[in-house]
């Protein structure tokens, strides 16, 4: 049963998403894209309770979480920018669109802005090099060809978006 | 079921799902829909057909016309006139450089000198329907495989001389026979998918494209070797590719093709996907063991091999999703067939991701051995823009680069090796006079110091010091021994790593400091970068061209720019951050950067 206080996390997907994986072999990281995707973010607390529920040492699953690039224990913001810094987008030009970013949005790669509506991350190679370089927001906007000077509308796009 | 008379195949490549093909489909139906020609006509979505420069992409069959950059507001017109009226609609057709137009699909020089083997069906068949695989001759080399034993599937491969194509290039093979040599009671086959070299998309668009060649392969294999169980590990930058294989896992277990007694025989054969998580070493095959098992994927020390103690210790066969791609080819049509491809050593075709400064970028299937020329020039229209061609990268990080020297060699694992670089996966990104050789190593580094595990020192620290120095090189702070320094610690690195990663990650430096050593001693002696890449290295300057517009005033981001309206504006070279943005503005060519 979730709490009713309202602070306390539902742990309900969570609980069901072990449920169906324990026993089989080597489920971890499907478990953890699962639960990263509903929650958003690999909490210490989260990390504890599918280590106790999937049976594996808390350390393995913190070891594993901090391992690969695509697990976050801090919440992103509510649009993920991505800026692919593969080779065929860095010889067209990827290390311009990230100083510009990092410019426009005030933050660094990595971090969220204070209104946490984006975050700024790069990734290498989303698969669509003959359209470089590529940007993707939230893996569903993909930018292609993109040029510095287009990124001050695609900026203002979701900050339009939001207000209304 | 129904016939049609025509089939309109819409691109739904990545490549084009990005140039939005989806609206272009749903336009294209909507248009049929209102000409009332639905049930004559037949649209398919298929997998990417190659040509991603000119998408969205339709193709009308049976003539096989090609139309290209098509936008949802055309295919009325398409429709009324191509359609209804039988009149080709020219303005949407492929035009030559030489601005000759070309209708079928089939006389476009791009796929003319193409030899599709891997790539057989992508773009040919809707790949989210098992039907289309199956009419295509699928799930035929599986059946004629179980008429076989065992030892003579494994013989096949063997003779055909297939080689792995997910960068090795060992013999599949050999592979497959210590793996059916080895004692075990359960036995795996895993299809390496991670493709970890930013820049290749030849597996993303197999997978998506033709999902089912891959299951059918791995079966074969499967069955050779005595195992019963496959994965597919691929990454999770590519969640279109995992939606169409477990879908494709899905009904071939429907169809009683996966599963229990298989065709009628005693072989059983269950398949899973497992995702990646952002982590280039995980593509490295131990270290991939280790991640389909849920841990860290740190690689283990080789030997033991997979073929002997793999995924949870049991013998396993891993191949490259490309690897896996030809099966079925060799079984249909036999290893002497297969050998009269490509070259002697090097039997088959190689599939490019072709990217980076080059004209008709895109997915293309050659025959081993074809030369470099060949596939930028003749196949790839040349570098973009007209640009002269400076080199071409293979084998991502861990590979090097070609100069223009060498543009006649014989493309396949020996040559590109006794240049100092190696096939990889089958990126091949291409570079103009543009591209500054000194940032291309450094940017290489970068990556291998990201993507370092950390297991083992030589490459956890030596990657890092290596960039440290090149690093020195580019903001102009280095001396002439600091090349020493770096081909020292290459040699070291190389030696001493533990897994692929490290020993190949000093590559890119060593193949740039063998062809480009002068843009080295450039960068340290004279501090100078030629191509102006090296932002420390270059001067954004207004000349006496400027008649004070205040365009370049308001592009400064950092506010450095100062002068008064009709009047020579000035860059405080002090606090100018030397994004270019001015130089990108200025409507007089006013601005220069030396
Ligand atoms: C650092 C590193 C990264 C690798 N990445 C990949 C990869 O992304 N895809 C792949 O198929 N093989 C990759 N390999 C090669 C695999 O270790 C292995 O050789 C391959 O999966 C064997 O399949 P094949 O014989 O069909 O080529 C990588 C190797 C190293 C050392
Ligand atoms: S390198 Fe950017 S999409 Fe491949």
């Amino acid at each position: 049963m979730a709490c009713e206080c309202g602070n306390c996390i539902d742990y309900s997907v969570l609980d069901r998403i072990v449920e169906e994986s324990r026993g089989k072999e080597g489920i971890l990281i499907n478990v953890l894209h699962s639960v990263q995707e509903h929650y958003g973010a690999l909490t210490p607390d989260i990390q504890k309770r599918i280590s106790d529920g999937l049976n594996i040492p808390l350390s393995q699953v913190y070891g594993t979480v901090t391992f690969y690039h695509f697990f976050t224990m801090v919440p992103k913001g509510k649009y993920v920018i991505k800026i692919c810094t593969g080779t065929a987008c860095y010889v067209r030009g990827a290390n311009k669109l990230v100083e510009n970013f990092v410019d426009k949005l005030g933050i660094e790669v990595g971090q969220t802005t204070n209104d946490g509506l984006f975050s700024l991350e790069t990734v290498r190679c989303v698969g669509a090099c003959s359209l470089a370089p590529v940007v993707t927001i939230n893996d569903v906007d993909i930018y292609k060809r993109v040029s510095p000077k287009e990124i001050d509308g695609i900026i203002a796009g979701y900050r339009q978006k939001e207000a209304e | 079921m129904s016939l049609y008379r025509m089939h309109i195949l819409v691109c739904a490549g990545a490549g084009c799902i990005t140039s939005g093909c989806k609206e272009v489909s749903e336009a294209l139906k909507k248009a049929l829909k209102e000409n009332n020609l639905q049930n004559e006509i037949m649209v398919l979505e298929t997998g990417c057909m190659g040509a991603c420069e000119l998408g969205p992409i339709a193709v009308i069959y049976p003539e096989g016309v090609f139309y290209k950059k098509l936008k949802p507001e055309n295919m009325a017109e398409i429709v009324e006139e191509h359609v209804v009226k039988g009149r080709v609609v020219e303005k949407y057709l492929y035009k030559t450089p030489d601005e000759k137009i070309i209708k079928k699909i089939n006389e476009i020089e791009f796929f003319k000198r193409q030899k599709k083997i891997v790539l057989r069906n992508c773009g040919f068949i809707d790949p989210t329907k098992i039907e289309e695989y199956i009419a295509r001759d699928g799930y035929e080399a599986c059946a004629k495989a179980f008429e076989m034993s065992k030892s003579e599937v494994i013989d096949i491969i063997k003779k055909s001389g297939l080689r792995g194509r997910g960068g090795g290039g060992f013999p599949a093979g050999v592979k497959w026979d210590f793996t059916s040599k080895s004692e075990g009671d359960q036995k795996y086959i895993v299809c390496n998918a991670d493709e970890g070299d930013p820049g290749a998309f030849m597996d993303r668009s197999v997978l998506e494209g033709d999902p089912h060649l891959i299951i059918e392969g791995m079966m074969i294999a499967g069955y050779a070797v005595g195992a019963n169980q496959g994965y597919v590990y691929c990454r999770a930058e590519y969640p279109l590719a995992i939606e169409r294989l477990n879908l494709a896992i899905k009904q071939a277990e429907k169809y009683g093709l996966l599963g229990k007694n298989i065709l009628g025989t005693d072989f059983s054969f269950n398949m899973d996907v497992r995702i990646g998580a952002g982590a280039f070493v995980c593509g490295e095959e131990t270290a991939l063991i280790e991640s389909i098992e849920g841990k860290r994927g740190e690689p283990r020390p080789r030997p033991p091999y997979p073929a002997v103690k793999g995924l949870f210790n049991k013998p396993t066969v891993i191949n490259n999703v490309e690897t896996w791609a030809n099966i079925t080819y060799i079984i249909q049509h036999g290893w002497e067939h297969f050998r009269t491809i490509g070259t002697e050593k090097n039997p088959g075709t190689k599939v490019f991701a072709l990217a980076g400064d080059i004209t008709n970028a895109g997915l293309v299937e050659v025959p081993m051995g074809t030369s470099l020329r060949e596939i930028v020039f003749d196949i790839g229209g040349g570098v973009l823009g007209g640009k002269k061609f400076k080199a071409a990268q293979t084998g991502g990080p861990s590979g090097g680069c070609i100069p223009a020297e060498h543009l006649d060699i014989k493309v396949d694992f020996d040559t590109l090796k006794t240049l100092g670089t190696m096939m990889g996966s089958g990126g091949l990104i291409v570079m103009s006079e543009d591209t500054c050789m000194v940032d291309l190593a450094k940017f290489f580094m970068q990556f291998c110091v990201d993507e370092s595990c950390g297991k083992c020192v030589p490459c956890r620290i030596g990657t890092k010091r290596m960039y440290e120095i090149l690093e020195k090189i580019t903001s102009g702070r280095a001396e002439m021994e600091d090349l020493n320094r770096l081909r020292i610690l290459a040699s070291n690195i190389k030696e001493a790593a533990l897994c692929g990663l490290g020993q190949t990650a000093p590559n890119p430096v060593l193949s740039t400091l063998r062809y480009f050593e002068d843009e080295y001693i450039e960068h340290i002696e004279k501090k100078k970068c030629k191509t102006k890449v090296c932002k420390a290295l270059i001067k954004y300057e207004i000349t006496e061209k400027c008649v004070g517009c205040g365009v370049c005033k308001r592009a400064c981001p950092v506010n450095v720019i100062s002068g008064e309206r009709k009047e020579m504006h000035i860059i405080d070279q002090t606090a100018c951050i030397k994004c270019g943005m001015c130089y990108d503005k200025c409507p007089f060519d006013a601005i220069t950067v030396e």
